[in-house]
């Protein structure tokens, strides 16, 4: 049987272990028939031509994760950032781990998605916020919402801020053969409010993963809202990222992806700007070898005047890597005054390994700024030189060469002990020790 | 210290260096004079081993060492440092922790564990004060933004850094004002000493009055025509280099 025909028969499983006269079941249900109907995108569509799908869906996923023993928080210590404090929604094989978790309702809500989608407090928030901004259309990402139970679910109130950022934490312990996962997670942050999210996906052995997951977020008026992503898996972990992005007038909104990891990676990052005067920033870093695969596809929707788009990707590729960036731009005609600018910069660091970037531009206003800019190149051997010529050896050099090109990126961080710890992954990644904290 | 000896070199068929011989001996200053284009530049980048010039003929020896298998990290260690004409801009590299990094893989490569922190503060401030360095800069990130003189000195701060045995300084005196150039030769004076050596690349006469060499050769066409003392780097200042040209076609 394959993934797809096994997802559709366990949907009525899955209906046994959620209420199904909820509003949301209904949504649920909607979506199941739109993923029923379109199945998993193949390479024949344009949005997938580069990112196959085809191996995942042999392997034999569990769709039902079994419940496992409780994580020892040595074990999983490493994958936390040390240095501060934070909140934590944390899931063990997608199940919640409050032994793990730090959770809090004190002035803000930073919880479980099943709460919200069953307690009758919530009801009214995700009667305005579950599923307003995630695709209907896109068949992963309804399939998620077919699925759609487990995640975290952050609600900042009016002028509110969490007293620390918040780690979501996704472990797969290898309990399964071979799992799949979807977690679906909703934000909001209120008129005003502020927040810090890290999302993280580990799996601990090397047994199959399979993650896709859905992100809805919404920022309204003059909220700030800071989104980091570490995807730095193991080689057998496989993620599909869904995210959306809403945001309202004068909103701040940073999403930051370091993709490091993981056997194959599909960002699916899309901002829908729905007021004046709003920021929208992505930044990745990917650092890629063996035969990993990641595909970055941005999306940012001009919809409303006097906004501004950020995006800066750079990708270093090495072994028989293969990376993706395909970076879309809609500025719709009433849009005038956008500022919207976009740079992906490669450096391919061996023979074999494969970057295919495209920038796509849909621009009906005629009072606007739009820059887009890729360069694939390799590393400049002058400064190669240069820093050899200091007593550096050419590892150590190149390293730190491939850490100045990723720089900029790093530079809007603002959880400076966050900043560290990918600095420490990057120089894993590289294989180098510097001598000093990157 | 150094002896080059009928040094052929080039880049792809291109020969640029067409039998150099020049030896330098621990104490002393050597001023490589010449026009654009004579492969002064060139010469530099051998000495300090760029991959993408290729030696045809002739050595370059070190304390009796043949240099040609050694990697330019290899030369950095056996003391060869080489002030850039463009330095590179490392971006998001301070230069404090740039430092770190040379020394203590200088350090790794003679077996030594690396320096202390406290003593590698203790190092850099006093390098730095020498070349009127102001702290601030130390946190910045190599070269990125500097103005040229602010690189230059940066280059002969690293030299101070690293200590090394032979210095070549290519066209350190480009783009200097009169205060920077002072500085930076400054600094290069109170660094020598009787057990290392300074090869001064130059185009003009300027730098030579604040660092003094004790030999000034003229490179053209790949070959040092013409070698003499101080006063010779005088007369190319007043004639130009149109009487060497003519001279050598003779």
């Amino acid at each position: 049987m394959d993934l797809k025909d096994k997802l559709i028969s366990s949907f009525m499983a899955f209906e046994n272990k959620v209420d199904v006269e909820h509003p949301v079941h209904d949504i649920r249900s909607e979506a199941f028939k739109n993923f029923e109907e379109k199945g998993f995108p193949t390479k024949k569509e344009e949005a997938w031509k580069y990112t196959s799908l085809k191996n995942l869906q042999k392997i034999d996923f569990s769709i039902f994760p079994k419940e496992v023993d409780a994580l020892e928080n040595k074990q999983v210590k490493k994958y936390f950032l040390q240095e501060i404090d934070t909140y934590k929604i944390v899931f063990v094989d997608g199940i919640y781990s409050s032994f793990l978790s730090e959770t809090t309702h004190d002035g803000v809500d930073i919880c479980l998605m099943s709460a919200a989608l069953t307690k009758p407090m919530y009801k009214p928030i995700i009667e305005v916020y579950f599923n307003k901004v995630a695709s209907k259309d896109e068949s992963l990402t309804s399939l998620n919402t077919a699925f759609s139970r487990e995640g975290a679910f952050i609600y900042i109130p009016k002028n509110k801020m969490p007293k620390k950022p918040v780690e979501i934490v996704h472990f797969s312990t290898g309990n399964e053969a071979s799992l799949m996962l979807q977690p679906r997670n909703l934000i909001v942050a209120e008129e005003n409010a502020e927040l810090q999210v890290i999302e993280r996906h580990q799996s601990l052995t090397s047994n199959e993963v399979l993650t896709n997951v859905v992100t809805e977020i919404f920022a309204a008026e003059n909220a700030i809202i800071d989104y980091y992503k570490i995807q730095n898996d193991l080689k057998t972990a496989s993620m599909i990222d869904n995210t959306y992005i809403n945001q309202k007038s004068n909103s701040v909104v940073k999403v930051h992806t370091f993709s490091f990891g993981g056997k194959l990676t599909r960002n699916n990052l899309n901002f829908y700007q729905n007021g004046e005067h709003i920021d929208s920033t992505m930044k990745g870093v990917t650092i890629l070898g063996d035969k990993q695969h990641v595909d970055h596809h941005t999306l940012v929707h001009h919809i409303e005047p006097n906004c501004e788009s950020h995006q800066d990707y750079k990708g270093i590729y090495g072994e028989n890597s293969t990376g993706v960036f395909n970076g879309k731009i809609i500025v719709d005609k009433i849009a005038q005054k956008t500022n919207a600018f976009q740079q992906n910069n490669n450096i391919l660091i061996s023979d074999k390994a494969t970057i295919n970037t495209k920038p796509q531009l849909e621009i009906f206003a005629d009072d606007v700024k739009c820059s887009h800019g890729c360069t694939i190149g390799q590393l400049d051997e002058d400064a190669l030189f240069y820093l050899q010529s200091r007593g550096i050896p050419k590892k150590e050099a190149r390293a730190l060469l491939m850490y100045a090109f990723a720089n900029n990126v790093l530079e809007s961080v603002r959880i400076s002990e966050l900043k560290t710890s990918i600095n420490r992954l990057i120089a894993e990644k590289l294989g180098v020790r510097l001598g000093f904290d990157l | 210290m150094l002896k080059i000896s009928n040094l052929h070199a080039g880049i792809e068929d291109n020969e640029i260096l067409k039998g150099i011989d020049l030896e330098v001996k621990a104490g002393e200053v050597h001023a490589i004079m010449g026009p654009n284009g004579s492969g002064k530049s060139t010469l530099a980048s051998v000495i300090a081993g760029k991959e993408e010039y290729e030696i045809t003929a002739g050595s370059v020896v070190l304390e009796g060492e043949d240099l040609e298998d050694a990697s330019p990290e290899e030369r950095a260690h056996k003391g060869i440092f080489l002030s850039f004409q463009y330095p590179v801009e490392i971006p998001g590299v301070s230069v404090t922790n740039f430092m770190k990094t040379a020394i203590n893989e200088g350090r790794k490569a003679k077996g030594l564990e690396d320096m202390p922190a406290k003593d590698m503060l203790k190092m850099i401030r006093e390098k730095a004060e020498l070349l009127e360095i102001d702290r601030k800069f130390l946190s910045r990130s190599l070269n990125e933004g500097f103005s040229g003189g602010e690189k230059k000195r940066n280059e002969i701060f690293q030299m101070a850094m690293l200590e090394p045995k032979l210095a070549i300084l290519d066209e350190t005196d480009s783009g200097l004002d009169i205060d920077a150039l002072r500085i930076v030769a400054n600094g290069v004076n109170k660094l020598k000493s009787k057990d290392n050596a300074v090869i001064v690349i130059t185009h003009y006469q300027r730098l030579l009055d604040y660092i003094v060499p004790d030999f000034v050769h003229v490179l053209h066409q790949g070959k040092i025509v013409k070698s003499g003392t101080k006063e010779l780097a005088h007369e190319l200042e007043e004639k130009g280099y149109d009487w060497i040209k003519q001279e050598t076609a003779v």
